[in-house]
């Protein structure tokens, strides 16, 4: 009984990381049509900002800081990236994606020029280093923290899309951004947004994985970012609540099948996506195809 | 703004050239719309109406020359050619299907006031009825409506309307019809139409075009009434209507 | 146009190019030639052929892959995982159940074909962006399995050294680095031929006619799904002889092909040199072979350390300066290296009659964007910045070289739902 809570406080530890990655990129590509494999390093970015001040500020404090830097830090590269090197190439989506990709590749290599390519540690206070009894198991207190800001980041996006103006525009603009701009809204502020609003989640993703690890390294964004693409594709792009869905389900699928075999965790993920692609006759909009 | 004298055309278009994957849609089309009443943009499926009106909303890159209301518009982006006042009801209407009635109505709302929520409810009362519904689930009469009533709820200085009653029941496409008819005594409208008894109804300037050219300006009663003229241009055999549902795509 | 005119170049001239670009490229090892700065010792040095080598072999890898992303436009982020095939099951196959060199090989090959044949037929059932997705997502699970899967079999992070009593005499020693080199020349030959000769035949044209426009293949009657598997196998075949050609040069297999930043680097190389031009993708992949090489080679040299730290640092990371100029490169010159000459004539003869607007929205809004700047339309074909891209928006969607595309129906805008 221990050993499944556990496992399940784990999984969707995970799947909090999964979904603060995954919702950003879903919520760009619903909207822009872009795959953005820049997004591991807003989450290496957020994390080693994070970490910086964590690093000079000690204890509750540091993290306390750290926060707001981590979000900052993602939003403002997200920003950034979308001026700079996504709005210039609107015409030509393909090298939109290209770019990403190659931005992918540069920023995680500056991080490793900057701090090494050995894994910083992150000293935890000691309220959050600790574990909580919940039935017996003894689960990591970090986990829970995972878990409350995916879900209060899944609540907030949730208003955020249904109750403001830009959140009507950004639902819009997923099935049909042509006629938002036809019908005289500015859609490319909202595109900005929405970049900036991913980087910000990935951000934060960047210093709860640091967290959930106890340390950072400049290629931990990369490597969530594989499983959080897989979690988009599973969770029909462009949704939020899939997206949610799906990352709960890839992170329990992930550690429930890690328990029955070692290395079989990531295996089983590959083998639920494509399942579920073959399985899916719609596109991953959601539509027939 | 500047006041436009009714015998200056409210939109000119002047040797607009369109090239899509690597084809040559629009080869030079120059033609009016009147600042008052509807003009119809004919021809037979493929000649380059569509993209037309997708240009001058500047949705394709496009060459030459657009002017609305004495302004060069080609250069702005599709959102400020919006709120200059042209209203833009495409050919698949383009509701928001996960949006409700009422936030499809919402997200029409610019800065441009008032909203005359009354004017649309008064013309199509069944939105007032759905307002809480998903457009998706609306039938295609109904969408349309929610279509015509998005451009109308802000003050309009030029319609594109694209197809409107294309797939519609003859019931709703009366309705559609008439409802345009009315629209049309405030706001000139650009209206793409296949159904020629809709057009014959209420336009009173014709262009045709074939081949991404313009082939025929005038008047549009007289065009139709010229079965010959009628034959070559469209396509049709005489005046009847033609059959709506009547394009292959 | 560009592509016109070197289609229009009589075929006697093109064929002597190619004879001689090999005549060349065979005599290297026997070259004493020395370039300073660009290579450490003479042209016949082994340290020198080995890094010419790992050129030639990724610029067949390049070809291969520019069979799928280039020419059929599909974008697979698995590619990688055939190079890895072909390593691994050649070296397990020697080392651990006593196999030849060349029927573990061969078994090799016949591994890769197969798994293409599968992979192939499972992935491409979706579209553009799903295929890509289902591709990196293989390529990962091929990845575990070699870096955590069985470490007896694989060696895990490490890799494992080829059982050096299989390897024939002539392959291996630092004096045999010149045999290395031209295998590595024969597979690159071996992939430029077969792409050359599948790009000129039939189905080679209706790969084409796919990435430009798959819909208007359907309309013909043929089926598209039946072509990009074709290619998809040929490619991912080639690979797998990439692999086995890799193994050999390294003397041993390494996880680091299974990598998403390996499949990453072929796109690059790609990208780099000009999809779907041949020359341009084979000059794209040496050059960045070389610079991945010897940046790594340069990050420990004497000249970078004696650099401020705050330069110092990037320096030092390949990774860096490829992905910035890569990023350079995509901005600056759609359509790659190849375009380069085409570039450089046009804005000789430009001269006094540029209507070259500063502004890009306005430009490209006015359709002239690229009537001089590029001869070469591919992947840059302008497009309203807010339209929406048809469902699959992969490279499927994207459109091919302009010019060379003649289409009869003029299409009424294609419509977001249509």
């Amino acid at each position: 009984m221990s050993t499944l809570i556990l496992l399940t406080a784990t999984g969707l530890g995970l799947a909090a990381l999964y979904f603060l990655v995954a919702s950003g990129l879903s919520l760009i590509f619903g909207l822009m049509d872009v795959l953005n494999f820049a997004h591991g390093a807003f989450v290496a970015v957020g994390g080693y900002a994070a970490w910086t001040v964590a690093d000079h500020v000690a204890g509750t404090l540091g993290l306390a800081l750290a926060l707001p830097v981590a979000v900052a830090a993602g939003a403002a590269l997200a920003a950034l990236t979308e001026l700079l090197i996504i709005r210039p190439l609107y015409a030509r989506p393909l090298d939109q994606v290209l770019a990403t990709v190659g931005l992918g590749l540069a920023i995680p290599a500056l991080l490793q020029a900057v701090w090494g390519a050995d894994p910083r540690t992150w000293t935890l206070p000691a309220w959050l280093a600790g574990t909580l009894d919940v039935l017996g198991a003894r689960i990591p207190t970090v986990r829970f923290v995972l878990i409350a800001a995916a879900l209060a980041l899944l609540g907030a996006l949730q208003l955020l899309l249904t109750r403001t103006r830009a959140g009507l525009i950004v639902r819009a603009g997923v099935e049909n951004r042509e006629m938002v701009a036809a019908l005289g809204v500015d859609v490319h502020r909202a595109f900005t947004g929405v970049f900036a609003l991913g980087g910000a989640a990935a951000g934060l993703a960047g210093l709860l994985d640091g967290l959930y690890q106890g340390s950072i390294s400049p290629g931990d964004g990369t490597s969530l970012l594989i499983f959080a693409f897989v979690v988009v594709v599973l969770g029909r792009m462009g949704s939020l609540t899939g997206t949610a869905v799906a990352a709960a389900a890839v992170g329990l699928v992930q550690q429930f099948a890690n328990y029955l075999s070692a290395d079989l965790g990531d295996e089983s993920v590959v083998i639920l996506l494509a399942a579920v692609l073959l399985l899916r006759r719609r596109d991953l909009k959601g539509r027939p195809a | 703004m500047r006041e436009v004298p009714a015998a200056e055309p409210i939109l000119r278009v002047s040797d607009l050239t369109v090239t899509l994957g690597g084809s040559a849609i629009l080869r030079g089309v120059t033609f009016d719309v009147a600042a008052t009443g509807v003009t119809a943009l004919l021809g037979r499926n493929g000649v380059g109406k569509t993209t037309t009106v997708k240009s001058v909303l500047g949705l394709h890159p496009a060459g030459g020359a657009i002017r609305f209301a004495g302004r060069d518009i080609k250069t702005l982006a599709t959102h400020r050619i919006a709120r200059l006042g042209i209203g833009y009801v495409p050919e698949d209407r383009a509701v928001f299907a996960a949006l409700t009635v009422e936030e499809n109505l919402r997200l029409a709302e610019t800065a441009r006031r008032p909203h005359r929520y009354d004017l649309v409810y008064e013309l199509f009362p069944v939105l007032r009825e759905r307002a809480r519904q998903r457009a998706g689930t609306l039938s295609g009469g109904e969408q349309q409506m929610l279509a015509l009533g998005r451009v109308l709820l802000g003050p309009s200085r030029l319609l594109l309307i694209d197809e409107p009653t294309k797939g519609l029941s003859p019931k709703y496409a009366g309705q559609v019809a008439a409802a345009l008819k009315l629209v049309a005594r405030e706001v000139p409208i650009l209206l793409v139409e296949q159904n020629l008894a809709v057009v014959r109804r209420m336009a009173r300037d014709a262009v045709v075009l074939d081949m991404g050219r313009v082939v025929h300006v005038g008047d549009a009663r007289a065009l139709l009434a010229d079965p010959d003229l009628t034959n070559r241009l469209l396509g049709v055999s005489g005046p009847r209507t033609r059959d709506v549902n009547g394009s292959a795509r | 146009m560009n592509h016109v005119r070197s289609l229009m170049r009589p075929a006697g001239r093109r064929a002597a190019a190619v004879l001689l670009a090999a005549a060349a490229l065979y005599a290297v090892p026997y070259s004493t030639l020395r370039l300073p700065g660009v290579f450490d010792g003479p042209l016949d040095s082994p340290g020198v052929l080995q890094l010419l080598a790992v050129c030639l072999l990724f610029a067949g890898l390049a070809l291969s892959y520019d069979l799928l992303f280039g020419h059929t436009g599909i974008m697979s982020f698995g590619h990688g995982l055939f190079v890895t095939g072909g390593m691994y099951v050649t070296t397990i196959l020697v080392n651990h159940a006593g196999y030849g060199l060349v029927p573990a090989a061969l078994a090799g090959l016949g591994v890769g074909l197969a798994a293409a044949l599968v992979l192939g037929s499972v992935a491409l059932r979706v579209d553009g962006i799903g295929f890509a997705m289902v591709t990196l997502a293989f390529g990962q699970a091929v990845s575990l399995l070699v870096v955590s899967g069985s470490p007896a079999l694989t060696g895990g992070e490490q890799g494992q050294t080829l059982n050096a009593g299989a390897v024939p005499a002539a392959l291996s020693g630092v004096r045999n680095t010149a045999n290395l080199y031209w295998l590595a020349l024969g597979y690159l030959a071996v992939c430029a031929a077969v792409l050359w000769w599948l790009t000129t035949s039939v189905p080679g044209r209706v790969m084409r006619a796919v990435k430009e426009n798959e819909r208007r293949v359907e309309v013909l009657g043929l089926n598209p799904y039946l072509f990009k598997l074709l290619a998809f196998v040929v490619a991912g075949l080639l690979a797998t002889g990439g692999g086995v050609v890799y193994l050999l040069l390294l003397g041993g297999a390494t996880p680091v092909v299974a990598g998403s930043d390996f499949t990453l680097g072929l796109l690059v190389m790609v990208v780099l040199g000009g999809a779907g031009r041949r020359w341009g993708v084979v000059a794209g992949a040496v050059l960045y072979a070389y610079a991945d090489q010897s940046l790594t080679r340069l990050s420990g040299s004497a000249s970078v350390a004696a650099l401020p730290g705050a330069l110092r640092g990037p320096l030092q990371q390949p990774l860096f300066l490829l992905g910035v100029c890569f990023v350079a490169v995509v901005f600056f010159l759609p359509g790659g290296l190849a375009t380069l000459p085409a570039r450089l004539r046009a804005s000789k003869t430009r001269v006094g009659h540029g209507v070259r607007t500063r502004n890009g929205r306005r430009a490209q809004r006015a359709g002239s964007r690229h009537s001089g700047l590029s001869a070469d339309a591919s992947a840059t074909q302008p497009r309203s910045p807010i339209r929406r891209s048809a469902p699959q928006a992969g490279p499927n969607v994207l459109p091919g070289h302009n010019a060379a595309s003649s289409t009869g129906a003029a299409e009424e805008g294609v419509t977001p739902h249509g």
